[in-house]
């Protein structure tokens, strides 16, 4: 079977976006994503598409919109101090609803921090990170194979929607080394039929205008107006989770990513103690998945949220719940990673037994 | 009788919002006849900064971006490296290119990007009311150096031309002014000169324009 | 004989073209009119002496300066 490959985390996001017909890469390098500019510079070469190591990252950033802009899909990496600097860039290519994909291969911060794992940048990916009232589609996959599949998919949903996405991954999932299927028939650039912004010279046409600001009066206010109403589109119809064990479950984990991974761990251990414990992952954690994490509270009054943070995705669960029901909260900030026994004693702990 | 001098295609009709006397219009105006001259305002993407000029994309008659401040050079780059047909200036003043934008310009310059620049330099922050430039003269008066620039507390100024002539990268560089007719035509002659750079492939062309700021 | 034709609702009367700046100085500022924005525009006082060398032209930022030959 050729069809499978062992490989980088790091390296799955990269074939993963070549797969999905991106031949623009902008980026700089920083721990512990440094994998995914290498090998992109070697993969781009390979197939003709554009490789520039920038001199920062918002220099990345601000190619990435001129690439998009252009009309091409075009993505950066980098890692929470690199996305902390992309800020302004990814507000004003929300501003001016271009499509972009950013994959953050999060560490421990606030600060240099360190470059372990960490869950730490939550807020900033879901409340938007840079000024504005805007949001960022973000995935948060939690294998080399979701790695290897997202960046497809956050393609298209940013294209449909005409707004930047993000991929959270994590320090753990870019290193780690598993198994990737080649389950996406690769997409020719040239088959992406060419937006209606699209700079690309005003040939036979009106020009075009890609900018994010309207001083004329009233103007910018129903902008955001308009912008508002795409994001409850978006909140209503590209919700996405994996739920288990969570039908007849006295407690339910709420973890995305590596938590997810060493929570799916801990679910089997209770489980297999006799305690009734269920898995929520949130895969789109902006859109939160609200709806099915609301259908599964009816049944369920304890949840237990897991995060490599001091508690940020908590908030969203606690606002999906109406604030109604019991939250614990287990987390490992700074670049912490928990453990399944750890998990499981914490399981114990609340639901008092075995 | 016929046209010999006028409003160029390559200009919107838009009236332009810059302050009576302002160089911004001049240099609008020999970009607006270049981009119909060189036949090329059908396949040119302008890149606006942020300053006085921010509203650029209303006054060129072509396809036009408006980005952060500074990054002009880096979307730049990425439009040009997405479609390399498509001729891309950069139209940036001094607060934009020397001050924020530093690192992108070094760097564009750097990789001899195949895009025009255009430098407005007019030692002065105009937009925001009249602080001081990386490139405002010793003693020169501002609102942020209001006993005139002081060496030994804000530094001396940046000469941009000078710091990128420094690099290997970039193919053409040039330092024009449009105070008088005469200046005016050296550098209709240089931005000619750059843009026909980029036409032939040969690399990286800034033209930094001394230009005048009546307000500040 | 070339025509220098001002657009005085364009113009702004900065007063570039009329500072030493036409070889034939023709050019002023109106005394006494105003255009819709409160500018007094250029006016040209002497059309037989213009050369059309289109230096008022060039030095013209919006440009509010047509020029016929």
């Amino acid at each position: 079977m050729a069809n499978k490959k062992l490989m980088y985390g790091n390296h799955a996001i990269v074939e993963g976006v070549l797969s999905a017909g991106c031949r623009f890469f902008a980026g700089y390098p920083i721990t512990p994503q440094n994998e995914i500019p290498e090998y992109m510079s070697i993969r781009m070469n390979e197939i003709g598409g554009t490789f520039v190591q920038t001199e920062s990252e918002i220099a990345a950033i601000n190619m990435l919109f001129g690439a998009a802009a252009a009309g091409k899909r075009a993505m950066t990496s980098s890692s929470s101090p690199g996305i902390s600097l992309m800020q302004e860039g990814i507000s004003y290519i929300a501003g001016a609803d271009i499509p972009v994909l950013v994959v953050n291969v999060i560490r421990g911060g606030p600060g240099l921090g360190n470059i372990a794992p960490a869950q730490s940048d939550y807020y900033q990916a879901t409340r938007g990170g840079g000024h504005g009232d805007y949001f960022t589609i973000t995935l948060a996959p939690n294998s080399a194979q979701e790695l290897y599949e997202f960046p497809k998919l956050a393609f298209e949903l940013a294209e449909k929607y005409r707004n930047p996405a993000l991929i959270l991954a994590d320090g753990l999932l870019g290193q780690m080394m598993e198994a990737v299927e080649y389950t996406i028939a690769p997409v020719d650039p040239n088959d992406l039929p060419e937006p209606p912004y699209a700079l690309s010279g005003c040939k036979g046409r009106e020009r075009r205008v890609v900018r994010s600001y309207d001083l004329k009066p009233g103007r910018l206010e129903a902008w955001n107006f308009e912008r508002q109403k795409k994001y409850a589109q978006i909140t209503k119809q590209e919700q996405r989770s994996e739920s288990t064990d969570c039908a007849n479950a006295d407690l339910i984990i709420v973890a995305y990513g590596t938590c997810a991974r060493v929570c799916s761990a801990a679910v089997r251990m209770a489980r297999e103690k006799g305690l009734r414990v269920g898995l929520f992952r949130p895969i789109t954690l902006w859109p939160f998945p609200k709806d099915m994490l609301a259908e599964l509270s009816a049944k369920t009054d304890d949840f237990l949220v897991v995060e490599m943070n001091l508690g940020q995705m908590i908030d969203d669960v606690r606002l999906a719940t109406d604030c109604r029901k019991k939250i614990h909260f287990h987390g490992r900030p700074g670049g912490g990673v928990p453990t399944p026994p750890e998990i499981f004693e914490k399981i114990k702990q609340i639901l008092g037994g075995a | 009788m016929k046209q010999i001098f006028g409003r160029p295609e390559g200009l919107t009709e838009v009236h332009q919002r810059y302050c009576p006397g302002c160089g911004h219009g001049i240099v609008h105006r020999i970009i607006g006849e270049l981009l119909v001259k060189l036949e090329i305002r059908e396949r040119t993407i302008g890149i606006a900064p942020v300053g006085c000029s921010v509203f650029a994309d209303e006054y060129f008659n072509c396809d036009m971006i408006q980005p952060p401040h500074g990054r002009g050079p880096a979307v730049s780059t990425g439009i040009k490296r997405s479609r390399p047909d498509c001729i891309v200036f950069s139209y940036q003043g001094d607060g934009d290119l020397a001050a924020i934008g530093t690192a992108e310009i070094v760097h564009a310059a750097a990789r001899n990007e195949n895009i025009t620049v255009i430098f407005i330099n007019n030692a002065i922050f105009g937009m925001t009311g009249g602080q001081l430039a990386p490139t405002t003269l010793p003693g020169m008066k501002s609102t942020t150096s209001v006993q005139g620039r002081d060496v030994k507390k804000q530094g001396y100024p940046i000469k941009v031309c000078e710091l990128l002539a420094g690099l290997d990268g970039p193919y053409y560089l040039e330092r024009t002014a449009v105070n008088t007719p005469k200046n005016i035509i050296k550098t209709e002659k240089a931005l000619r000169t750059a843009f026909k750079n980029q036409i032939e492939d040969k690399g990286f062309s800034l033209v930094e324009i001394l230009s005048m700021c009546p307000t500040n | 004989m070339p025509q220098v034709k001002i657009l005085e609702e364009v113009c702004k009367g900065c007063g570039l073209c009329c500072d030493d700046v036409c070889p034939v100085n023709i050019l002023i500022l109106s005394p006494d009119r105003i255009n819709s924005n409160g500018y007094h525009p250029a006016e040209v006082t002497d059309m037989s002496k213009c050369t059309g060398c289109g230096y008022c032209f060039k030095i013209c930022p919006e440009p509010a300066i047509e020029i016929y030959k």
